[in-house]
């Protein structure tokens, strides 16, 4: 019997939890807000599916309501890729050693 | 671009974004892990447009929009002040969620696209998936909003609840299982829809009952809900990217909640069922009875702490809403010129959300090596001269240890009243969030310092 994909997807999921436990469960305490601020970039990942959404539409017509909802997407995941990983740089910038 | 080959590019963003975490295990190797995460998303969004591969006018479009969105982020992450990260962090969940509901409406309308069947007949496996995708993503959303609200001070930090709260969350969370099931038997757009509705509802109802003090765990279980959104979205759209990214940041949040609840002695469902402060209204009216306490000012301070060796410096929420972190930095410059060691203490609840006094501690210039969690350093409090206390207030109740009757008996506290004498720099002698009296106000060894926080730090510099 042939194995459904799925289970694949499914397995590739369950991994994933485990890895992100131990990575996590590693990262520095007073690094805790920009490990938030990393994340949440990083889960605009979603914008993938924005674009296949939005490039949709029929040739004639770009903007059915189907890919509306994609560009829409698009923007909202932008904001957050370019924002996320950009106030992660700002704030990883400020921690600094001590002046020896 | 085949399907099998971006399969592999999509693995390969996973990877990256793993490492991306990876890095923030040392303030030294996170530059280069956020580098990784920029490249994985890079990678992520090229193949997508080459497997796409429909390179007409819709390409400038999308280009066009991501342009927009991007320069908005930009913007924003130039422009925001540090004390405000929570509120941002919140309002980026928000977006994660509303992004995560539109591709899922988007594959309800148009299944073709993303080879889940045609409209009126989705397969049944894509349709769980994006229904439960939708549902999360739309929850995280509203939840984010309100969240967001009671961190900019825009709505009261304040619980709110009615009777029959909990029985309603509980029957419109089965309800939103009853209309997947039906969804899946009918495909009707409607129960769609009413899928959607419903879970913004139950966003808003989730997060109005926790109070401003508890947004630490609020925040990072919004983060851990928009993880398992774009997970759901991943299956939906089979892409291996999405599914590693959502079980990442699924758990991460999930741990970062975790700690949090830890650092209050409380579980998960105390905080989710409601604030303390809603619980908790005999104990106000105990403290009406006058203590006497011990008032001082700047001068009294500054003497104390140039004579003394060691300092401890404990920041909380107050120092943040206060904006004096700076002027705390130029306090501990003058004092380390006096030879005196100082150190500073954080609490892992101290703030709004994980890690928020680190943050502003380092956009002070603070070196990193001279700031130490709880475990760290509660021993030292025994060997420390003077412990400066400022904006913290339940962290340090030393009634944790002592009273089993107080509501945050057994919440890990900072030894504090160990040290030969605590400066507590307080407005007034309010209770805290969990509106219990602090037992330290009354201690032969505190000084109370009332004044706003930034002011009575910058008469110590003055004076010292």
């Amino acid at each position: 019997m042939e194995i459904d994909p799925f289970i694949f997807r499914l397995s590739i999921f369950i991994l994933s939890i485990f890895v992100g436990y131990y990575v996590v469960w590693s990262v520095t305490p007073s690094l805790h807000t920009p490990l938030m601020s990393v994340t949440n970039a990083i889960s605009s990942v979603i914008i993938v599916g924005a674009i296949i959404a939005a490039l949709a539409g029929s040739g004639e017509n770009i903007f059915e309501t189907s890919s509306i909802f994609g560009f829409l997407a698009i923007i909202l995941s932008a904001v957050n890729i370019f924002g996320g990983f950009l106030v992660t740089q700002r704030m990883l910038q400020m921690y600094k050693k001590k002046k020896k | 671009m085949s399907a099998n080959l971006s399969a592999f590019f999509y693995l390969i963003s996973g990877i990256l974004f793993i490492l991306a975490l990876r890095g923030l295990s040392s303030p030294e190797t996170s530059r280069q892990g956020n580098y990784f995460g920029i490249a994985g998303m890079t990678i992520a969004i090229v193949v997508t447009f080459l497997s796409v591969g429909n390179f007409g006018l819709g390409i400038v479009y999308v280009l066009f929009f991501l342009l927009i969105g991007g320069s908005i982020g930009a913007f924003i992450a130039f422009r925001i002040p540090m004390t405000a990260m929570p509120e941002l962090v919140a309002g980026f969940h928000s977006l994660v969620g509303l992004a995560a509901v539109f591709v899922a409406i988007s594959a309800f309308l148009k299944p073709e696209a993303f080879n889940l069947g045609v409209t009126g007949n989705i397969k049944l496996a894509s349709l769980i998936e994006m229904s439960l995708g939708a549902a999360i993503g739309a929850i995280t959303f509203s939840g984010s909003i309100i969240a967001f609200l009671k961190l900019r001070g825009i709505m009261s930090g304040a619980p709110i609840t009615f009777k029959g709260q909990h029985i309603l969350n509980l029957i419109l969370g089965f309800s939103i299982i009853v209309l997947i099931y039906y969804l899946c038997n009918s495909q009707l757009t409607t129960v769609f829809w009413t899928i959607v509705a419903i879970s913004f509802l139950v966003g808003v109802l989730l997060i109005i009952p926790i109070g401003g003090a508890d947004m630490p765990v609020v925040i990072s279980m919004l983060n851990s809900y928009s993880g398992w959104a774009a997970a759901g979205i991943g299956f939906t759209l089979e892409n291996s990217a999405l599914i590693i990214t959502g079980a990442l940041v699924g758990s991460s949040g999930a741990i970062l909640s975790y700690i949090m609840c830890k650092g209050m002695n409380r579980s998960f469902f105390n905080v989710i069922l409601g604030g303390w402060g809603a619980t908790d209204q005999s104990s106000s009216k105990e403290r009406k009875e006058q203590k006497p306490v011990k008032n001082g000012n700047a001068d009294d301070a500054a003497f104390l702490m140039k004579n003394a060796s060691s300092v401890i410096i404990v920041p909380g929420y107050g120092m943040a809403v206060a904006q004096a972190q700076h002027a705390l930095r130029e306090m501990v410059d003058a004092l380390k010129k006096n030879g005196v060691k100082v150190s500073y203490a954080i609490h892992p609840v101290a703030g709004r959300m994980p890690g928020h006094m680190n943050v502003l501690l380092a956009e002070a210039n603070v070196p990193y090596d001279e700031v130490f969690e709880l475990e760290e350093i509660n021993n030292d409090f025994a060997n420390c001269d003077v412990a400066y206390v400022i904006g913290a207030n339940d962290v340090t109740n030393p009634v944790a240890k002592s009273d089993p009757q107080s509501p945050i008996y057994g919440m890990p506290v900072l030894d504090v009243e160990k040290s030969k004498s605590v400066l507590f720099v307080k407005r007034s002698l309010s209770p805290g969030y969990a509106g219990i009296d602090n037992d330290l106000f009354y201690r032969d060894n505190t000084l109370m310092l009332f004044a706003d926080a930034k002011k009575m730090t910058e008469e110590i510099v003055k004076s010292l």
